[in-house]
């Protein structure tokens, strides 16, 4: 079977400076795999520039996602092919109403034009699950949102678009107890209906609810590690020096 | 069918189109007076050359007659205007959600209908020309009185050699629940449409009127220099709603004012999408104590376009207060000017003021300019003047492109979102399109 996603050799940069140093990474077998690394390692650009960002340079290497080099590809092409990134600092979009806005990636996804109370009926089941206010709809997207509603916000638009592949950047950072737990089962309510997920983390704590199957590490550019979900505690217990990899 | 008087603006011009129309003298003195005014006056020195040069008063048709008159009945309208017509959903419109239409074509109206309620209450609605025979009494007193020859070289035109445009009035503590529209269309290149408008709401009355213009595209200049003449008896309310879609071979220059008397409110909402110039100041002379008055202008000028707009509020008054936001989108090399004007004369104490600009700007073709000017006279005003500038983001367009939406989209969710607050402020239909346009000029379309 054809990984899911197999980055290889992958180099990017920013303003002339290099940030990713050759990645090699492969998602070919569990559903969920989690990225930790130092501060400042690459995590968000290596997530970007999967997602296809305009901000970073590729120079070299290629990303393949369900076997297609999509190395070149526009964003839209690879959301429409079925990837996801989840911000980690999502943007404010002013004035965009966030239910229009949800109502025109439910008509995108399905090509199907939802009556106005079927989908407010189907929203207000996730967003209470979520423990989101119910005047988020009427709202500017992300505009004044607190950073916990911002990454709800995300994981709603995760489940409704459900996709293929998940890259979720920190979607676990700067939450209260609370809505850790709530954004965890919305993730692993992803996972359940089929979305395979890259998750980019500092804490175990959200490791525990999804149980990744493998933990890559990134240090300064590049992989430097992959094993099993032991692995994650290991650094939590004894961080990032015995990996060497200095900053 | 269709007749043109000579072009050539003078004396006997004015007189023949005076006479075809069958005006009283004290008309024709007006207009014999607004030539003086016009002959004396030159075209603005702010207004850019490339558009100085395609104003040439002498190449264009003033008047042009494209129907025989005004007809009650939408079948009596001429088939191949009605299509054009149609086509737009004009009727359709009047039949949903208003209580009058009148539609123009070239110089004169074509079209009215209104309903027979609001007739019984009295309130009348009709084309200035109509106003003028009918109720001289009424038109005499406010006709070039709130915009006289003098304030502008195209108002003394318009003055001069008006034709067309609405008579509405409002007698006291009469509320119009449902907008009253008049549509202007311009059907054939080289026209000086050059229609006037009087509004009287008289104490206590309310409506909302909205007009809509649209115009096929020439290669030659079409120029459209209205005049709408507004008063606002006291506590009344006037909604003035403009959706101005003109083709971009028109130049569209507009002498807007009125008169807001003592706790009266006047309401000013101007949209501009087309147009290839467009000049556009809606003006409130805050003359009774306790008026209150707002402008809320959108324009969205792309390639080859400049719009140069704003709104002026001048405080005659005590405790009088005004707000002007102004909002623009360019791109393409599109232009906006943002000219607001505050003045507070002594006396008038207490006043508050507040003028705002936002503008986006989409590429790095496109430009946008504020020029605010706050003259205060009175030393206990509170006036305040903000401008903001913001560019189409890379980072927006990413988040709403990693989630499926195409860059055209994408750019069109932003524009959307900064021109959500103006949309707001219309009602349904015309919120449904003054979207329907907004997308036709992301996608680079023009009307
Ligand atoms: N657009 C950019 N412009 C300039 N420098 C950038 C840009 N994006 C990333 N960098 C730099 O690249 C390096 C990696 O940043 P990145 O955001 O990928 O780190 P990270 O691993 O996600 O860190 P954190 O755990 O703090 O989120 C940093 O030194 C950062 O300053
Ligand atoms: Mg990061």
């Amino acid at each position: 079977m054809k990984p899911l996603l197999e980055i290889k050799d992958l180099h990017a940069q920013v303003e002339g400076q290099e940030i990713l140093k050759g990645i090699n990474l492969a998602m070919d077998d569990g559903q969920v795999h989690a990225v930790m690394g130092r501060n400042g390692s690459g995590k968000s650009t290596l997530a970007n520039v999967l997602m296809g960002s305009p901000f970073y340079e590729v120079t070299q290497g290629q990303v393949l996602f369900k076997g297609r080099d999509i190395t070149n590809e526009d964003t839209t092409t690879r959301a429409r092919m079925g990837m996801f990134l989840g911000f980690q600092y999502p943007v404010e979009l002013a004035g965009v109403r966030v239910y229009e806005f949800l109502k025109t990636l439910h008509r995108n996804k399905t090509g199907e034009d939802i009556k106005p109370a079927e989908f407010r009926a189907y929203l207000s089941d996730i967003m209470s699950t979520l423990d989101m206010e119910p005047d988020v709809l009427g709202r500017g997207l992300n505009e004044g949102f607190s950073g916990g509603e911002k990454k709800k916000l995300e994981v709603l638009q995760l489940l409704l678009l459900q996709p293929e592949l998940a890259i979720l950047d920190e979607t676990d950072s700067g939450l209260d107890v609370d809505a850790l737990r709530t954004v965890s089962w919305g993730i692993r309510k992803a996972v359940e209906r089929g979305s395979k997920v890259l998750i980019i983390t500092h804490y175990t704590r959200i490791l525990d609810y999804l149980s990744p199957d493998r933990v890559h590490v990134l240090l300064n550019g590049r992989i430097v590690a992959s094993d099993g979900p032991d692995l994650a505690q290991k650094i939590d217990d004894q961080g990032y020096e015995w990996l060497g990899g200095a900053q | 069918m269709s007749a043109s008087v000579p072009v050539k603006i003078n004396e006997n011009l004015i007189r023949e189109v005076s006479e075809s129309k069958s005006e009283p003298e004290w008309m024709l003195d007006i207009r014999l007076k607004a030539l003086k005014a016009f002959r004396a006056s030159s075209l603005p020195d702010f207004m850019p050359v490339k558009f100085r040069e395609r104003i040439r008063f002498d190449e264009l048709a003033y008047y042009v007659r494209a129907t025989d008159g005004p007809v009650q009945d939408w079948e009596d309208v001429p088939e191949y205007i009605r299509k054009t017509l149609e086509g737009l959903g004009i009727q359709e419109a009047e039949q949903k959600y208003l209580a009058g239409l009148t539609v123009q074509v070239e110089s004169e109206s074509v079209y009215q209908s209104f309903q027979e309620q609001l007739q019984k209450q009295g309130v009348i609605f009709t084309d200035l020309d109509t106003g003028v025979r009918e109720y001289p009494s009424i038109v005499r007193r406010y006709f070039s009185k709130i915009t006289p020859p003098e304030s502008n070289i195209f108002a003394a035109l318009n003055t001069a050699l008006w034709s067309g445009g609405v008579f509405l009035y409002v007698p006291a503590g009469v509320e119009v629940k449902f907008p009253l529209q008049s549509y202007f269309r311009i059907n054939r290149p080289n026209l000086g449409q050059l229609e006037h408008t009087v509004i009287v709401l008289e104490e206590g009355a309310s409506v909302h009127y909205i007009e809509g213009c649209s115009a096929p595209i020439y290669s030659k200049v079409d120029l459209h220099a209205g005049a709408v003449e507004a008063f606002v008896g006291p506590g009344a309310t006037l909604k003035f709603t403009t959706i101005q879609n003109w083709s971009h071979n028109v130049l569209n220059i507009g002498n807007k004012r009125a008169v807001a008397m003592d706790d009266s409110f006047v309401d000013w909402v101007d949209a501009n999408m087309g147009a290839g110039l467009n000049m556009k100041y809606p003006t409130v002379v805050l003359s009774g104590p306790g008026a209150r008055a707002q402008t809320l202008s959108l324009s969205m000028a792309s390639e080859g376009q400049l719009h140069d707009t704003g709104a002026r509020m001048i405080h005659l008054a005590p405790h009088t207060s005004s707000t002007i936001t102004s909002k623009s989108v360019v791109k393409q090399g599109g232009a906006s000017v943002f000219r607001g004007k505050v003045k507070v004369e002594i006396g008038a104490d207490h006043v508050r003021a507040r003028s705002k600009c936002d503008s986006l700007i989409l590429d790095d073709e496109a430009r946008s300019d504020t020029v605010p000017s706050l003259q205060v006279l009175q030393d206990n005003a509170d006036v305040g003047h903000e401008a903001t500038v913001s560019k189409l983001g890379q980072d927006q367009l990413f988040y709403l492109m990693s989630r499926g939406l195409t860059e055209e989209e994408a750019t069109f969710t932003v524009v959307n979102g900064f021109v959500a607050d103006f949309i707001k402020t219309l009602p349904m239909e015309y919120a449904l399109e003054m979207n329907r346009l907004i997308e036709l000029e992301m996608k680079g379309a023009q009307g």
